[in-house]
């Protein structure tokens, strides 16, 4: 690697050459700040927070795009360079509802952290007139409340990356403002509810919808009995809310958590993620044989599951007809487990915790109702049961280690990996190879469509076949993918796609990083790593070894695929307009 | 609006004299405040209608832009030609066609001055805002034609036969405050002079 010498306050240091002012600052021990800052997403310079001074530059330059050359000597705590940043903060205050104590984002909100830093003072130095800041609270998904905006453009960004880019800057100058075409509400345009954008955003622009009072109203009903999920990816970064490293799997403190805060029941949703292999691998054996239409493309993520019937709506048949992870557990939890128990599937209340905000989509869509009632009446994301536990005041730390509830709290190794892409397709191949050959193969581990990558691909033989797959996450690899299947391009059996970069460990419902953090650490890596040595650790590895999943297609009364089983599982989809 | 009250008052102290309420910008700037922006877009509600020749126009327009880096910008320019303004119906074609979203192609014709999202009335007035005119009392004048018409700046009327637009000097400041209706010019005027005006194009 070509390396330069530069200076940096005076302290001499050699640093790859083509790195920027802020990277080479950063191995110097020096965090410049920034806001409109997001590694590889959104790298505009336009905030002007990251301000330094260049010897011999006319004026101030932005750390954060500006590259390093040899020679160069930078000064990063000048007089010049501090009020420059003041002022920035000042101004940007002069337009933003301040109402902190209220603000969800209070405490990790990246302008409230710099005001602090550099000791702005709350009362306003410009004020003046102030835009009306239009809200829209017109999805299940989101919340956008542009007084808090700052128009750093990082969630335009994180949009596009997703290629769906339905929201942008609209008008100019003092009117300015984020929202989409036409001012729609974000209902109402192609938004696949991924939640990106939020995780994205410095401040309190963009949050979740707050679904944590419907819980707390239903689990204060003594008629009810609610019955609590949560999905696998919320263990590897529920810690991290309490200040535990990233990459912290907190299951069983997790579980203890939830018991406290009274829910009656705490299953696995991994459970369901066996159950959703036993069916997905089952279709995909059936459509190989019987010429049904390939790839199969999963099915899990309801992101993707909408950005198909958006964007590519004459592929929705090849999406598998299984219901996802979520809704088999719920379907599950209304019928076979209320049979058993002998309770009224009427008075159960069925809560998930999800790392995704588009599962509060996806408990609304047709056809999510085994029981004939909603499968999963309240989804919440791991930020909202962060902030349920802080309500209570549980100390998340000290809590003991418990295990989830038996009735569908046995789950394989199987079913944990589905948080990190590329889990669901080798479980499903852990499966399929097995019933297919008739063996208890000792190799489970498909290293190949391991890892962060946007877009793995490999062959593996099963039962003498050449299994062609192809692993893709975030959707602008998805819509390279789909594109090229659409054009008869590729020739995929078995096809996985998350909607989220990563997978669900990244999903738009995790705890969120600053941009200080996630520009310089692969968080995604972090979090999955958590879900594979919990997958290495166990002794149940493929989900076809799920006892439970046996008792429950006993109940069920036939193989996976039977007619009941489609019933219960299966799913319908739609085809939708982009525009 | 950017400004540094600081170095202002130092600067030009006799200039800047704080008027009451502190330093409110809208004190010191009340055309932009007063009745929101008169520049900002305001989207038709008026239904669309086209012909197959303009619709053939504007795809063999689209066609001819398609693969290019920054086809945004000639294709809103094309349309605006061919329809007059940029309504949902033209800009959606536009994404289609050029294969980006639609929220960008709206973002590009809100941010530049010269694209339209309404259409043009029959007779198209346009007032000066511009600094003589409006020390004049173009603000009066501009208040009598949105009362009278019903429209604000960047709409036009349901009948299609008036449309307002707040524009910036048209050099004939000594006429000031003054207005065009298409190519006719009005000076010196007074806000009774627009029932006068709009009279001679409705009879």
């Amino acid at each position: 690697m070509d390396m330069v010498n530069i200076k940096i306050n005076g302290m001499a240091c050699e640093v790859p050459a083509g790195s920027t002012i802020l990277e080479a600052a950063r191995e110097a021990g020096i965090d410049i700040p920034t806001l409109c800052f997001l590694k590889d997403i959104n790298q505009i310079g336009a905030c002007r927070m990251c301000m330094v001074e260049v010897k011999g530059a006319r004026s101030l330059v932005a750390a954060c795009v500006y590259p390093v050359n040899e020679g160069m000597e930078v000064f990063t705590n000048t007089p010049k360079v501090q009020k420059s940043r003041k002022m920035t903060l000042e101004l940007l205050l002069s337009v933003h509802d301040r109402k902190c104590l209220s603000c969800k984002r209070s405490g990790t909100c990246e302008l409230q952290k710099l005001c602090n830093d550099m000791g702005i003072d709350d009362e306003n130095r410009f004020a003046g007139a102030v835009p009306a800041g239009k809200k829209d609270y017109s999805t299940l998904h989101l919340e956008r409340d542009n007084a808090k905006c700052i128009l750093c453009r990082r969630c335009v960004a994180a949009c596009q990356q997703q290629h769906v880019a339905v929201i942008g800057a609209n008008n100019r100058g003092f009117d300015t403002e984020i929202g989409c075409a036409f001012e729609q509400p974000l209902s109402h345009v192609a938004c696949v509810s991924c939640g990106q954008c939020i995780n994205a955003c410095p401040t309190g622009a963009l949050t979740e919808k707050d679904n944590t009072q419907d819980v707390i109203n239903a689990i204060n009903d003594p008629d009810k009995i609610v019955i609590v999920q949560t999905a696998p990816a919320v263990r590897a970064a529920l810690g991290e809310e309490f200040d535990l490293p990233i990459g912290t799997n907190v299951e069983g403190k997790m579980v203890a958590a939830l018991r406290r805060l009274g829910f009656d029941k705490v299953f696995d949703t991994d459970f369901g993620a066996d159950m959703t292999i036993m069916e997905e691998a089952n279709e995909f054996i059936d459509r190989v044989k019987n010429g049904g239409k390939l790839p199969i493309i999963t099915s899990c993520s309801p992101g993707w599951v909408k950005f198909c019937e958006h964007y590519y709506p004459n592929l929705t048949e090849n999406l598998s007809s299984c219901k996802s992870p979520q809704q088999m557990t719920g379907a599950l939890i209304k019928t076979w487990y209320a049979e058993k128990e002998g309770i009224d599937p009427e008075k159960i209340v069925s809560v998930s915790i999800m790392p995704c905000v588009a599962k509060k989509f996806e408990i609304m869509r047709n056809d999510e109702a085994a029981a004939g009632l909603p499968d999963v009446d309240i989804s919440i994301s791991t930020r909202e049961l962060a902030r349920m536990i802080k309500m209570a005041h549980l100390n998340f730390v000290r809590l003991p280690e418990e295990d989830f509830d038996p009735a569908m709290g046995v789950s394989t190794g199987a079913g944990t990996i589905f948080g990190a892409t590329g889990g669901v397709l080798e479980a499903a191949l852990r499966t399929a190879a097995d019933v297919l050959e008739g063996t208890d193969h000792a190799n489970v581990e498909y290293k190949e469509i391991r890892g962060t990558q946007g877009f793995k691909e490999a062959v593996y033989k099963v039962a003498g076949m050449d299994v062609k797959v192809a692993v893709v996450s975030g959707l602008n690899n998805a819509n390279e993918l789909l594109s090229k299947i659409e054009k008869g391009e590729a020739d995929y059996h078995i096809v996985e796609v998350m909607c989220c970069p990563g997978g669900c460990v990244n999903g738009g419902g995790q705890p969120i990083q600053p941009a200080s953090v996630r520009s310089f650490t692969d968080i995604k890596a972090l979090r999955a790593k958590a879900l594979y040595d919990e997958d290495a650790a166990k002794t149940l590895r493929k989900s076809h070894l799920n006892p439970i999943v046996h008792e429950c297609y006993e109940w069920i009364g036939g193989p996976p695929g039977c007619h009941k089983a489609h019933e219960l599982l299966h799913t319908t989809y739609v085809k939708r307009d982009r525009f | 609006m950017y400004i540094d009250f600081d170095i202002m008052k130092q600067s030009v102290p006799c200039l800047w004299v704080l008027p009451e309420g502190g330093t409110q910008l809208e004190n010191y700037f009340p055309q932009f405040f007063q009745g929101g922006n008169t520049m900002q877009k305001r989207i038709s509600t008026i239904p669309f209608t086209d012909t197959p020749e303009q619709h053939q126009k504007l795809l063999d327009l689209i066609e001819s832009l398609k693969g290019r880096q920054g086809a945004v910008m000639p294709a809103l320019q094309g349309a605006q030609e061919i329809y007059g303004y940029l309504p949902i119906e033209v800009q959606k074609e536009i994404a289609r066609g050029l294969d980006v979203s639609l929220e960008e192609v709206y973002g590009v014709s809100t941010f530049y001055s010269q694209f339209s999202l309404t259409p043009k009335g029959k007779y198209n007035i346009s007032i000066c805002l511009g600094t003589a005119c409006y020390v004049k009392g173009a603000d009066k004048v501009l208040d009598r034609l949105i009362a009278k018409l019903g429209i604000h700046p960047e709409e036009c009327t349901a009948d299609g036969l008036f449309s307002l637009t707040a524009c910036r000097c048209i050099g004939a400041c000594g006429l000031a405050p003054v207005l065009t209706v298409n190519e006719d010019v009005y000076g010196r005027l007074v806000p009774e002079d627009v029932d006068k005006i709009l009279a001679k194009y409705t009879a």
